[in-house]
């Protein structure tokens, strides 16, 4: 836990790269302790906020504090205390896997090679293996566990179960959530699937062309968001700021509503919106031509 | 050991997934006082959950008087103060629900037609017991 009790804040961070924003306005209050999704569809810019946080990049404006420290003034220290893990689960494909851990020891200035070995023991990896021959999975394991190793206060992970098959996607968050019950890890990462969020992610982050789209607690997110599903209805109900999608068929408006919304009117049924359907309503809000009206999808 | 499993596309979160099936399996016999629930970071390897989402289900079922944490043993199910219903009444509610499904499903219901009909008349229920 850090003095302020928040893993990231940013604020109004951009950046700017020859072709363009990448990220504009981005303001963040993220809580330590807990695991965080970064979620968007490809080019939404959430690589590039990974990299922000953890001081590969600079903010063209704005700052960002990762760990009650202002990145631009990152000391071997602070940066100690961040773990990350690109996308693809980069290792020396040539190294050993002891090699690797040999080189993750001298690399860092904390590092429980312990740890790292028993976390493969029990995966089955064996240490003498080049990493190149490791299955995908295998790999990942092994990317995890030298990241792990580090004992980090902080862990951003890139997409870092996009390219594995569903079997080892469910052993790479057996070991994630595993090192978030037993060490207190903050897990920072980023994913454009938005499908089983839900079970491993406390706080939430929508990302989408370069902005914030919707962040917070999941469990306040979905209790303050509904589905009324109730005869069409041609009211004006979709410039409310309340309706964040309406869609009509033709008999039935169902509408997704935020907290504050419609009284629910008779003959309208509310009903809980999964997370899924919730994050898919926001992208596809924010990809509409005008931001100004949020005028639902007319079928 | 108690098992936990969880439906991603039923709109429930997972932490209230989690206290449902523990209520269920008390009201049904399933869980008995003194067994132990399965340590959180137990079900959280199982089912590669966030173990905030399992403490939080925990706390829940602790102030509903389902459940006692005792530290470094686990979390157990207590004694029951008063059961939430007799075995007769839970008898007698199970042979009229399945009296009216044959019902149903004799009149050409399907499944989805009956959990339509459950879940309209449920909701009109409650809204008269707002009223």
């Amino acid at each position: 836990m850090t003095a302020t009790g928040f893993a990231l804040r940013t604020d109004g961070v951009g950046k700017r790269y020859r072709k363009g924003w990448a990220l504009r306005d981005c303001t963040l209050d993220l809580p330590a302790g807990g695991v965080i999704a970064l979620v968007g569809p490809n080019g939404a810019g959430k690589t590039t906020l990974l990299r922000l946080v953890v001081g590969l990049l600079a903010p063209s404006t704005g700052t960002v504090e990762v760990l009650g420290h202002d990145v631009a003034d990152s000391t071997p220290q602070t940066l100690s205390r961040v773990g990350f893990l690109a996308q693809d689960h980069p290792l020396y494909r040539r190294f050993t896997v002891a090699e690797m851990l040999r080189f993750g020891r001298s690399c860092n200035l904390r590092f429980d090679q312990e740890l790292a070995e028993r976390r493969l023991a029990k995966r089955g990896i064996p240490l003498d293996r080049r990493a190149g021959t490791l299955s995908g999975g295998q790999q990942a394991q092994v990317a995890l566990a030298l990241a792990l190793a580090k004992r980090p206060d902080l862990l951003v992970l890139d997409e870092p179960v996009a390219s594995l098959d569903p079997l080892a996607r469910h052993e790479f968050m057996q070991v994630l959530m595993g090192a978030v019950a037993e060490d207190g890890v903050t897990v920072l990462f980023s994913s454009h699937v938005v499908h089983e969020l839900e079970r491993v992610c406390d706080h939430l982050v929508v990302l989408d062309q370069g902005r914030v789209t919707l962040t917070g607690d999941i469990d306040t997110l979905l209790a303050e968001h509904r589905l009324l599903v109730g005869p069409r209805t041609t009211h004006d109900l979709d410039r409310s700021a309340a309706v964040v999608e309406a869609v009509h068929s033709d008999r039935h408006t169902t509408l997704l509503v935020r907290d504050g919304g419609l009284p629910a009117a008779p003959g309208w049924q509310a009903r809980p919106v999964a997370l899924e359907d919730l994050v898919l309503a926001y992208l596809r809000r924010s990809s509409e031509p005008s931001a100004t009206v949020p005028s639902g999808v007319a079928a | 050991m108690f098992v936990f499993r969880l439906d991603t596309h039923s709109g429930v979160p997972p932490y209230l997934q989690l206290v449902q099936q523990v209520r269920q399996a008390v009201l049904l016999g399933f869980l008995q006082p003194g067994d132990r629930l399965p340590l959180i970071r137990e079900v959280v390897e199982d089912l590669a959950i966030n173990p905030n989402t399992v403490a939080k289900a925990y706390r829940q079922l602790e102030q509903e008087n389902l459940v006692t944490g005792r530290p470094g043993q686990g979390t157990f199910v207590d004694e029951q103060q008063s059961p939430a219903m007799s075995a007769s009444t839970y008898t007698s509610l199970r042979r009229g629900l399945a009296t009216w499904l044959r019902r149903a499903y004799a009149a050409g219901l399907d499944e989805q037609a009956v959990d339509a009909l459950v879940a309209s008349v449920r909701q009109q229920t409650r809204s008269e017991d707002v009223a």
